[in-house]
C-alpha cells in the first residue's frame, strides 16, 4: 500500500458519512418515531385499570428489557424465516429497534405521566374534558417535559446501537467501516473514524437535547 | 345578599344520602343538601369532617359509594349504581370547581387557561371565548395578565384566574374547594372580594370555607358537618350565632378563640 494513512481516511470519510446518512440516521429516526408509538401504547397500557391489559404490557417491558438486542434481531431476521416470516434487513432492524425501544421509553412515558399532579387531571375533568382530550391537552405536554432527558438518552443509545444492524446486513455507518477497513487492512484509523463520526452525531443530538428543554422550560419557574 | 330566598324556588340541586367509605374509615355518613338557585351555601367544619369529600362529589370528582344527586330538569345521578363517565359529565355540565390548589394548566397562559374548556369542550368560536374571557379577566383586575404564565403570578391572582376559568364556562353552579386555604394571609381579602361580588350578582354557590366571618357575611345557608354526618344547618344568624349543637359551640369557640 503506497498510500498513507491521512489518505485513507480522507478518502473513506464520505462513504462512512454516506453510511451515516443514508443508513445510521435514517434508521435511527424510523425506529424511535414508531418506538414512541409502541411506547406510549405500551405506557397507557400499564396504567390501565384493568389488570389483563397492565399485565400485557408489563410482560412486553419485561421481555424486551429482559434480553439482549443482538438477540432480538436474530429472532427477527434469522428466526421468523423458519417459521415462514421472511423480512429484509431493513424492515427487521426497524421492527426489532422499534420494539426495544418502545419497552424501554414506555417506562420512562409512565413515570412522567405520572409526576403530573392529580390536580391536572381533575382540572380537565372539572371543564368536562374527555380522559383522551385531558391526556392529550393537559397531562402529555406536561409529561413530555419530564421526559425530555430520559428519553434523550434513550434516542442517543439508539444511534449507536444501530451499528448492530451491520450484523444482519444493513449497510448502515459502521457495514461500511467493516467493508473499508477489510479491504484497507487499517482497523485501527478506519474504526476510530467511525467512532468520531458517531461521537459527532451524539454531539449534536445533545445540542438539540438542551435547546428543546429550554424550550420546554418557558412555563416554569426557575 | 343574595337576593334570591332558597325557600322560594326550586331547588337547583339536590343531594340525598351520601355515604362514602375510604376502606374501613367511613368519611361520610348519609349526607343531604339542598341548594336553592341564586344560593350561597357554605359548608364548614373540622378537617376530616367530609366537607370536601361532599363539594368534590357534587362534581364527579370523588365517588360517593351510594346516595344521588340530582340537579333540576337533569336524571338524578345514583352513586351507586356506579355512574358512568356520561353521567358524570352531567354533573359537570352544570357545575364548575374552583380548587384550593388553583389547579390551572402550567403550561398555558392565562387567557389559554380561561378559554381551554370554552373552546374544547363547549366547542366555541376562538374569538368568542377569548372577548368573554378579557371581560372576566378585567372584573377580577386581570386584564394586563393574560398572556402571563401561571407561575408568574401570585396565588391570589391564579386563584383569581381559576374562578374566571370556572365563570368561562357558564356553569349553574359555582363549586369552592377551599379557595383561600393556600394563600398568604393579605392574598386573602381580594379572592374572597370577588366571590362576595359572585354572590351578590345572584350565582348559586357551594363553598367549603374556614373563613366563618366571610361564611357569615356572604352564606343564605350554612351546613355544619362533623365526622361525616351534618350535625346542624340553618342561616347563618343561626348555625354561627346561636347554634344549638354543643359540637358546633366547641368548633366556633375553638375557632374563634385563636
Amino acid at each position: 500500500m503506497s498510500e498513507s494513512i491521512w489518505d485513507l481516511l480522507v478518502r473513506s470519510f464520505w462513504p462512512l458519512v454516506r453510511g451515516a446518512l443514508l443508513g445510521t440516521i435514517p434508521l435511527t429516526l424510523a425506529s424511535f418515531a414508531l418506538g414512541m408509538v409502541i411506547a406510549l401504547a405500551i405506557a397507557l397500557m400499564r396504567l390501565s385499570k384493568i389488570r389483563v391489559v397492565s399485565a400485557i404490557a408489563r410482560v412486553y417491558v419485561s421481555i424486551v428489557r429482559g434480553t439482549p438486542l443482538l438477540v432480538q434481531l436474530f429472532v427477527i431476521f434469522y428466526g421468523l424465516p423458519s417459521i415462514g416470516v421472511i423480512l429484509d434487513p431493513w424492515p427487521s432492524a426497524i421492527i426489532a429497534f422499534s420494539i426495544n425501544v418502545g419497552g424501554y421509553a414506555a417506562e420512562i412515558i409512565r413515570a412522567a405521566i405520572l409526576s403530573v399532579p392529580k390536580g391536572q387531571w381533575e382540572a380537565g375533568y372539572t371543564i368536562r374534558m374527555s380522559t383522551a382530550t385531558t391526556l392529550r391537552r393537559i397531562i402529555l405536554p406536561q409529561a413530555a417535559r419530564v421526559s425530555v432527558p430520559p428519553l434523550s438518552n434513550t434516542f442517543i443509545s439508539l444511534v449507536k446501537d444501530t451499528s448492530l444492524a451491520s450484523v444482519i446486513l444493513v449497510t448502515e455507518m459502521f457495514r461500511q467501516a467493516q467493508e473499508i477497513a477489510a479491504f484497507s487492512r487499517e482497523f485501527m484509523a478506519v474504526y476510530i473514524e467511525a467512532a468520531a463520526i458517531y461521537w459527532v452525531i451524539c454531539l449534536v443530538l445533545s445540542a438539540a437535547q438542551s435547546r428543546l428543554e429550554t424550550r420546554l422550560d418557558r412555563y416554569v419557574a426557575h | 345578599m343574595s337576593p334570591t330566598d332558597p325557600g322560594a324556588s326550586a331547588p337547583l340541586l339536590t343531594v340525598r344520602g351520601l355515604r362514602k367509605s375510604f376502606g374501613t374509615n367511613e368519611v361520610l355518613k348519609s349526607i343531604d343538601v339542598t341548594v336553592g338557585r341564586g344560593q350561597v351555601v357554605a359548608l364548614i367544619g373540622p378537617s376530616g369532617s367530609g366537607k370536601t369529600t361532599v363539594l368534590r362529589s357534587l362534581n364527579g370528582l370523588e365517588i360517593p359509594d351510594s346516595g344521588t344527586a340530582s340537579f333540576d330538569g337533569y336524571a338524578p345521578v345514583d352513586f351507586a349504581a356506579k355512574p358512568s363517565r356520561k353521567q358524570l359529565d352531567s354533573l359537570r355540565d352544570r357545575s364548575a370547581m374552583v380548587f384550593q390548589q388553583f389547579n390551572l394548566f402550567p403550561h398555558r397562559t392565562v387567557l389559554q387557561n380561561i378559554i381551554e374548556g370554552p373552546v374544547q369542550v363547549q366547542k366555541r368560536s376562538v374569538s368568542d371565548a377569548t372577548a368573554e374571557a378579557l371581560v372576566l379577566l378585567d372584573r377580577v383586575g386581570l386584564a394586563d395578565k393574560r398572556d402571563a404564565y401561571p407561575f408568574e403570578l401570585s396565588g391570589g391572582q391564579q386563584q383569581r384566574v381559576g374562578i374566571v376559568r370556572a365563570l368561562a364556562l357558564k356553569p349553574d353552579l359555582l363549586l369552592f374547594d377551599e379557595p383561600t386555604s393556600s394563600l398568604d394571609p393579605e392574598l386573602v381579602g381580594d379572592v374572597l372580594e370577588v366571590i362576595r361580588e359572585l354572590a351578590a350578582e345572584g350565582w348559586t354557590m357551594v363553598l367549603v370555607t374556614h373563613e366563618l366571618q366571610f361564611a357569615s357575611h356572604v352564606a343564605d345557608h350554612v351546613v355544619f358537618m362533623d365526622g361525616g354526618v351534618v350535625v346542624e344547618s340553618g342561616p347563618p344568624s343561626e348555625v354561627l350565632v346561636n347554634p344549638k349543637h354543643d359540637r358546633t359551640k366547641q368548633f366556633l369557640h375553638r375557632l374563634l378563640d385563636r
